[in-house]
């Protein structure tokens, strides 16, 4: 399965700040590798988010979007140990879920 | 994507697409379940065919959809831009590099969830970063030029 992300969510009032970093090429598949040839297009497309079971984003994503992305997303209502899970799938098809529970804020 | 989960996915509508993925045991139960991805849209070489595909017609022009993103970027393959909208009831946040070769970057339906989000995209050279709200069926839209000195596609 594809690389872990790196998801943090940050009680800031009722308000959980939530960051999510993804290990991904997000190839554009206009660059050209050391041997000149076309590194093909492999990027992710769909960023599903939910907060407790309920879809907060439902995100879609161009090659634009760059390399490692990152998302950033504020979910409402939340409290301390409520679940915020992560699903990304890309255009091969290959998709990854990470969760975390949101942590209290300083 | 797997042809057959593709099939289904199409085929199916509404509630009756969970309990149809659920049966040929291809979804766990509560797994989200994305839209469709947009190929009209992101494949789209022209801003307005991009604008066109996201329904956005007769856009209003409003200082509360707002553009955080650096005047000048360093590195156009790391562009970081963020999108505010104080419209009430904000439904999607779309985002538009307009000189791009392929100006649609991204689309967030916010599911009455917070009217914020923050990503990096890849900018190939200056030029309007444009954000599109669509808030109770009404599209609104901000833009702000983002300088790009090295370009961040090829």
């Amino acid at each position: 399965m594809a690389e872990p992300m790196k998801l943090r969510a940050t009680l800031q009032g009722d308000t959980a700040d939530v960051r999510i970093l993804i290990a991904h090429p997000m190839e554009t598949g206009q660059r050209k590798d050391s041997s000149g040839k076309i590194v093909p297009l492999h990027f992710i497309q769909s960023v599903v988010v939910t907060h407790n079971g309920k879809t907060v984003m439902d995100g879609q994503w161009s090659q634009a979007i760059a390399r490692n992305p990152f998302l950033g997303l504020r979910v409402k209502g939340a409290k301390v140990g409520d679940k915020i899970v992560v699903t990304w799938t890309d255009n091969t098809g290959d998709k990854r879920t990470d969760e975390v529970a949101v942590a209290a804020g300083n | 994507m797997n042809p057959i989960r593709r099939k289904i996915l199409k085929l199916a509508g509404g509630l009756s697409a969970l309990s149809a993925l659920s049966a040929t045991g291809l979804m766990r139960a509560g797994e989200a379940i994305a839209a469709p991805w947009n190929k009209g849209g992101f494949e789209s070489k022209a801003v307005d065919e991009a604008l066109k595909s996201l329904g956005a017609a007769n856009m209003i022009d409003s200082k509360d959809v707002v553009i955080t993103a650096p005047d000048i970027a360093e590195n156009g393959a790391v562009v970081p831009v963020a999108v505010t909208s104080r419209i009430p009831n904000t439904q999607s946040i779309a985002i538009i590099a307009e000189k791009n070769p392929f100006p649609l970057a991204a689309t967030f339906d916010i599911a009455g969830g917070d009217a914020y989000v923050s990503t990096r995209m890849k900018m190939g050279q200056t030029s309007n970063v444009r954000a599109v709200v669509k808030a109770d069926g009404k599209y609104y839209t901000a833009v702000k030029e983002v300088k790009v000195t090295i370009g961040g596609c090829g």
